[in-house]
């Protein structure tokens, strides 16, 4: 391999690395990380500084009805910003990837200041231990209200989060609807979880959210032997959240959750199994699991590249990103979140409990149309300094670009991606209609943004 | 028994009033002492209602509704619900999107009634939503909805600033969304979806030019606007079967004496030049409208508006539907509320099961997932 060739497959691997881990980078970024190398940028972006940002204030400031935000559509501009700026991609993606897989819908909470709140529960504790994260959205009010923990009384307990605990959050069913545990331990761990609630508190201000507050009434708990997944003793919550944690089956559905999230929309049985041992190798350590994924010759293969589709959050943050436009918190930013609305995700609210449905379902012909029209739009922003810098890039690349060289460029200046054959083969075609390129032909911009256009607009596309 | 019980397969034209619309000065009763004891400030009377009968009178705004009750052809529900009302507007949407009012689901009713109308999804436009994303009632899995802003620019890059190439755009786009025999990459189904998006855009885009009216839609009118649409696709007789639009915010917490006029003198005008169109098409026997909002709202008023309450009104209208008033109106005596709101009456699903079997032709069942006695509304 020559120096060359082997500098250009670091740059698609750290590329590929940022679209799974963040929501893609810039080509500049791409060369920034790729100068400190793979493995260094992969541990770099497991440990995101915990601290508050910079410029929280200033997004305070911008979205003032996004402050103690009494609905989802007043908190959404803060995460959108978020998504759009944030220079931590891991922080907000494992997010992401809490937020849907341990899912409290908006439609029940209707809650913007709890939603956001529970947003930053999962940047603080979403990389560490899953039994701390069990424990953490345990105790979550939120979580308790939507799941009816609310309602689960000493002598009349609710199932609903008991059940939701094992199915959902961590042991899983299969394809039959058979779990590894049973209809008792179910009602088990909803005696369990008996008194977890949340407490009534005032608005701190006249029609502002009540913040909710996490509250374990002892005089409410079953506090009786329990015997649970085959263990006996005078259970509360967090004995059986420390149980689901040693099981197999948690440790198997958690690494295909973060296979299906990260890898490929299509599992990988070795593959599962193997980050399966990771998680009982390090307790359920989610920083370990993926390290293991991010280093995996699996991950790096081509067979993963560009297997995944892009969830309505990648595809707008991922492409908003590429446009380096947001100097301040304003209605451009915000209106991001909408985007990913009309796409299918109303982010701060999953339809239900089971979070997306994720993969090819994302896509439909409306939400196709969304996307093109998004994508294209945000690449045709000329004025944008990272579209700007995209130019630059294809116009630098050389004196004349044949056709099939000049795509190829236009795919580096998108942040290093690639498109299957017979998609690239057409948009070769495209190109050759007017035939080489060079950047002191007349329209040589317009016809580089078309091509960025072009490119958006593909199936291929539609896959990080 | 054929699954329709006889009736001929018809069209639906959903129209969602947002933001929860108040029953009670939408259908006042005008003769209730109470109604005027509760609304002090809000009350409608004299000029401000058009009497029905000695109980009942629509909202001064609504004379074209007079016009089509009076023709026999709008059928009035009053106290429409479901059981354990849920007063949070995602919510109580959500159960009327999904029919579920006791779990959370993310199938639509009507994505589901696509679904057995077209189970091979041939037809990119069975359904068409006028407005940006998915209302959740259309949303199944598997099948796909053209969602129109507006027609003439309906599709791809026609919001694009600078494309000047966009044919020889639209013709490289189309030329990569063709289905492969293969499997590979990218994969059948997106290629597939992406060739139905494009199919179903030109067949759209194309709808104005074949339709003739001399119906003037209001410019200014954004539910006018969206039913014009609705009648360009149904002159262009793309198989469409399921329409839907939306129409508010009549989240009138304040001001609501104004707001709720104004939303209603919209809607009159919109749906009078509608069914003036519809008449001129000739679909008058095959096109049904429905309407409706997630809930109604309190008894008494705040001062200047009303606050989130349960039980409402819901509407239908055509040539095929027998008019007149159903159910009750409920009580409004203390003893009669329900925490400060009226009680339902009808079950919506009751409704809905009409909807499907009798307009769209379909099994209630699989849709609303239990069977529910359908009311007699439809004449054939």
């Amino acid at each position: 391999m020559t120096t060359a060739t082997s500098a250009r497959t670091d740059v698609s691997l750290i590329a590929h690395l940022l679209r799974r881990a963040g929501f893609g980078a810039t080509r500049d970024q791409i060369d920034a990380y790729a100068a400190k190398g793979y493995e260094e940028t992969v541990e770099e972006l497991l440990h995101p500084k915990q601290e508050e940002a910079a410029d929280q204030d200033l997004l305070d400031r911008y979205f003032i009805a996004s402050v103690e935000a009494r609905s989802v559509g007043h908190a959404d501009p803060q995460w959108a910003w978020r998504l759009a700026t944030s220079q931590k991609p891991l922080e907000e993606k494992i997010a992401l990837f809490w937020h849907g897989l341990l899912a409290v819908g908006g439609v029940k909470l209707d809650h913007g200041l709890e939603m956001l709140t529970e947003i930053d529960l999962f940047r603080r504790v979403g990389l560490g231990s899953f039994q701390n994260i069990l424990i953490e959205i345990s105790r979550n009010p939120g979580m308790m209200y939507w799941l009816d923990n609310q309602n689960s009384h000493k002598d009349a307990p609710n199932e609903n989060y008991g059940r939701e605990l094992l199915e959902l959050f961590s042991m899983g069913i299969d394809d039959l609807g058979g779990g590894a545990y049973t209809e008792d331990d179910v009602k088990t761990a909803a005696r369990a979880f008996t008194g977890w609630a949340s407490k009534p508190t005032p608005p701190p201000f006249f029609l502002g959210p009540f913040p909710m507050e996490f509250n374990f009434d002892s005089s409410d708990h079953d506090d009786g032997e329990k015997t649970f997944l085959g263990e006996t003793g005078n259970f509360n919550g967090e004995d059986i959240v420390e149980i689901i944690a040693k099981q197999r089956a948690t440790a198997r559905f958690i690494a295909f959750r973060l296979y299906l999230f990260f890898v490929a929309d299509e599992p990988n049985e070795p593959e599962i199994e193997r980050l399966a041992d990771v998680f009982q190798e390090t307790n359920g350590d989610i920083r370990s699991l993926l390290r293991s994924i991010f280093n995996s010759d699996h991950f790096k293969s081509e067979e993963v590249r560009f297997r995944k589709v892009k969830s309505p959050a990648e595809l707008v943050f991922g492409t908003a990103r590429l446009t380096d436009r947001f100097d301040i918190p304003d209605m451009e930013s915000s209106s991001l979140a909408n985007q990913a609305l009309f796409m299918g995700q109303h982010l701060l609210n999953p339809p239900s409990v089971e979070g997306w449905h994720e993969g090819e379902e994302w896509v439909d012909s409306g939400s196709l149309i969304e996307r093109i029209n998004f994508a294209s739009g945000e690449v045709g922003r000329t004025d944008a300094p990272g579209i700007e810098r995209m130019i630059e890039l294809v116009e630098n690349s050389n004196d004349a670009l044949q056709p099939a060289e000049f795509v190829e460029a236009c795919l580096d200046a998108l942040g290093c991606i690639d498109l299957g054959e017979r998609s690239k083969s057409v948009l070769i075609d495209h190109a050759a209609q007017i035939g080489s390129f060079a950047s002191d032909n007349p329209g040589s911009v317009e016809r580089t943004v078309e091509m960025f256009q072009l490119i958006v607009s593909t199936p291929d596309y539609q896959y990080c | 028994m054929p699954k329709n019980n006889g009736h001929q397969d018809k069209n639906l034209v959903v129209i969602q009033l947002s933001g929860g619309n108040d029953y009670l000065n939408t259908l006042v009763p005008y003769q209730d002492g109470l109604y005027y004891d509760f609304r002090p400030s809000m009350g409608l009377k004299g000029d401000n209602v058009i009497p029905i009968d000695d109980k009942c009178a629509f909202n001064s705004n609504m004379g074209p509704f007079k016009t089509l009750f009076d023709q026999d052809k709008m059928a009035v529900m009053m106290g429409i619900g479901y059981p354990e009302p849920n007063r949070s507007h995602f919510r109580s949407m959500d159960i009327w999107h999904t029919a579920e009012p006791f779990t959370s689901s993310s199938e639509g009713w009507l994505g589901k009634a696509n679904s057995l109308i077209d189970p091979d999804g041939k037809n990119p436009v069975t359904t068409v939503n006028f407005g940006r994303g998915l209302p959740r009632a259309l949303a199944s899995q598997g099948v796909s909805v053209a969602s129109v802003g507006a027609l003439e620019s309906y599709g791809l890059y026609t919001g694009l600033a600078g494309a000047s190439n966009r044919d020889a755009m639209l013709d490289t786009v189309s030329r990569i969304y063709q289905p492969m025999a293969d499997g590979g990459f990218p994969s059948r189904r997106i290629l597939e979806t992406g060739r139905g998006a494009l199919d179903g855009a030109d067949l759209l885009r194309e709808a104005p030019s074949s339709y003739k009216s001399n119906v003037e839609y209001p410019e200014d009118n954004p539910i006018a606007q969206s039913l014009k649409g609705i009648a360009q696709v149904m002159s262009a007789e793309l198989g469409t079967r399921i329409y839907y639009a939306a129409h508010g915010s009549f989240d009138t917490h304040t001001n609501e004496l104004v707001n709720h006029a104004l939303l209603w003198d919209q809607l009159s005008k919109a749906v009078e030049c509608f069914w003036d169109d519809i008449q001129q098409q000739g679909k008058g026997n095959e096109t049904v409208i429905w309407m409706f909002s997630e809930f109604g709202r309190r008894i008494a008023d705040n001062g200047t508006g009303t606050d989130h309450g349960s039980g409402g009104v819901a509407f239908m209208i055509g040539d095929s539907v027998k008019g007149g008033l159903y159910g009750d109106y409920p009580k409004l005596d203390l003893s009669e509320q329900l925490e400060g709101d009226v009680h339902f009456n009808t079950d919506f699903r009751q409704v809905y099961s009409t909807l499907l079997e009798d307009v769209l032709g379909i099994e209630s069942e699989p849709v609303l997932k239990q069977k529910f006695d359908a009311l007699d509304l439809v004449k054939n």
